[in-house]
């Protein structure tokens, strides 16, 4: 059972979450099944392309992304899905071996007239690298079961 | 091969259709994104959705895949209709990317793409950027998932 609501999310709060270690392996599975570019299969193909080197898919990223999100804290959360994301940036490629730890930032926070039960939580979501570049930046909206459905936020 | 210059804005394509399985949807899920009402079809069922359905991430990642499909030449529709080889390179991003309607098992989506904008840069004269509304329908007709992109594709020449 969920142990975090829509109410335990205050704007402004950043958290650090878990890390994962991006696998070659991983990185052409991913791409095999949904992004099958040279770029994102081949080292000699990455290093000609503008990448620089074999690098992993975006969709890939956004995907570890959700997974992190999810064993970070999305699991033990009221969660009901996601209407969308308003933005999402590549700022830099992930090459095999990278590692991209998750930063959560709360931007907004906002109840829902028509469905009393949850609101709607907007996140700034970054992979950062250990010398703190940012790999990706999204920013998307979560929908988030309430402690009490129907109360006045204070 | 199809460059930035050939491009013509308006021109839509339908990039080809998937139905999604139970079974590969819980296969993507179990991987990258493990909310029961995406692994359980037990629990999906006791959730607001009704049913098990698709991680959002699995339906955009396969919009993906039928753009590179439809890219390539790989795809039987491309064949038949004399299509585009496009030549992308990296994409910086993308926005407004909306989950309109849930995706359950056995539902056919439909991915398309539409080109919006040209953006040429003076830095980068071997690259021009292209803007694109892409769309996933579901067999009612309904949109299902819908985002704009932007990728790099060669100059001619370039």
């Amino acid at each position: 059972m969920p142990d975090i609501f829509f109410e335990d999310f205050i704007i402004g709060e950043v958290k650090t979450f878990g890390s994962h270690q991006f696998g070659e392996e991983e990185i052409v599975a991913f791409a095999r099944e949904f992004d099958p570019q040279p770029m994102h299969l081949d080292k000699e193909a990455g290093k000609a392309s503008l990448l620089g080197g074999m690098a992993a898919s975006g969709w890939h990223t956004c995907a570890v992304l959700m997974r992190l999100i999810c064993d970070g804290f999305l699991l033990r959360t009221a969660s009901m899905g996601s209407p969308g994301v308003t933005e999402n940036k590549w700022l830099a490629p992930v090459f095999p071996g990278d590692v991209l730890t998750l930063r959560r930032t709360v931007l907004e926070s906002r109840t829902s007239k028509s469905k009393p039960d949850m609101g709607l939580v907007t996140f700034r979501f970054e992979l950062v690298k250990p010398d703190k570049t940012v790999a990706m930046s999204q920013v998307c909206v979560i929908m988030i079961g309430r402690r009490n459905p129907g109360a006045r936020l204070a | 091969m199809t460059y930035f210059e050939e491009l013509e804005i308006g021109d839509h394509e339908v990039l080809g259709r998937h139905t999604f399985t139970e079974a590969e949807m819980i296969a993507f899920a179990k991987l990258y994104d493990p909310q029961p009402f995406h692994v359980d079809p037990e629990a999906a069922k006791r959730s607001h959705f009704g049913a098990l359905v698709a991680s959002g991430w699995h339906t955009a990642s396969m919009w993906m895949k039928f753009f590179i499909a439809f890219n390539t030449g790989s795809t039987k529709a491309l064949e038949a209709e004399g299509g585009r080889m496009l030549a992308v390179g990296p994409s910086p991003g993308f926005t407004n990317l909306r989950w309109l309607k849930p995706v359950y098992a056995g539902d056919t989506i439909t991915y398309a793409t539409e080109a919006r904008e040209k953006i040429a840069t003076r830095g980068r004269p071997q690259w021009g950027l292209l803007k694109a509304y892409n769309s996933g329908t579901n067999q009612h007709g309904d949109l299902v998932i819908d985002f704009e992109s932007a990728v790099l594709v060669a100059r001619k020449g370039g």
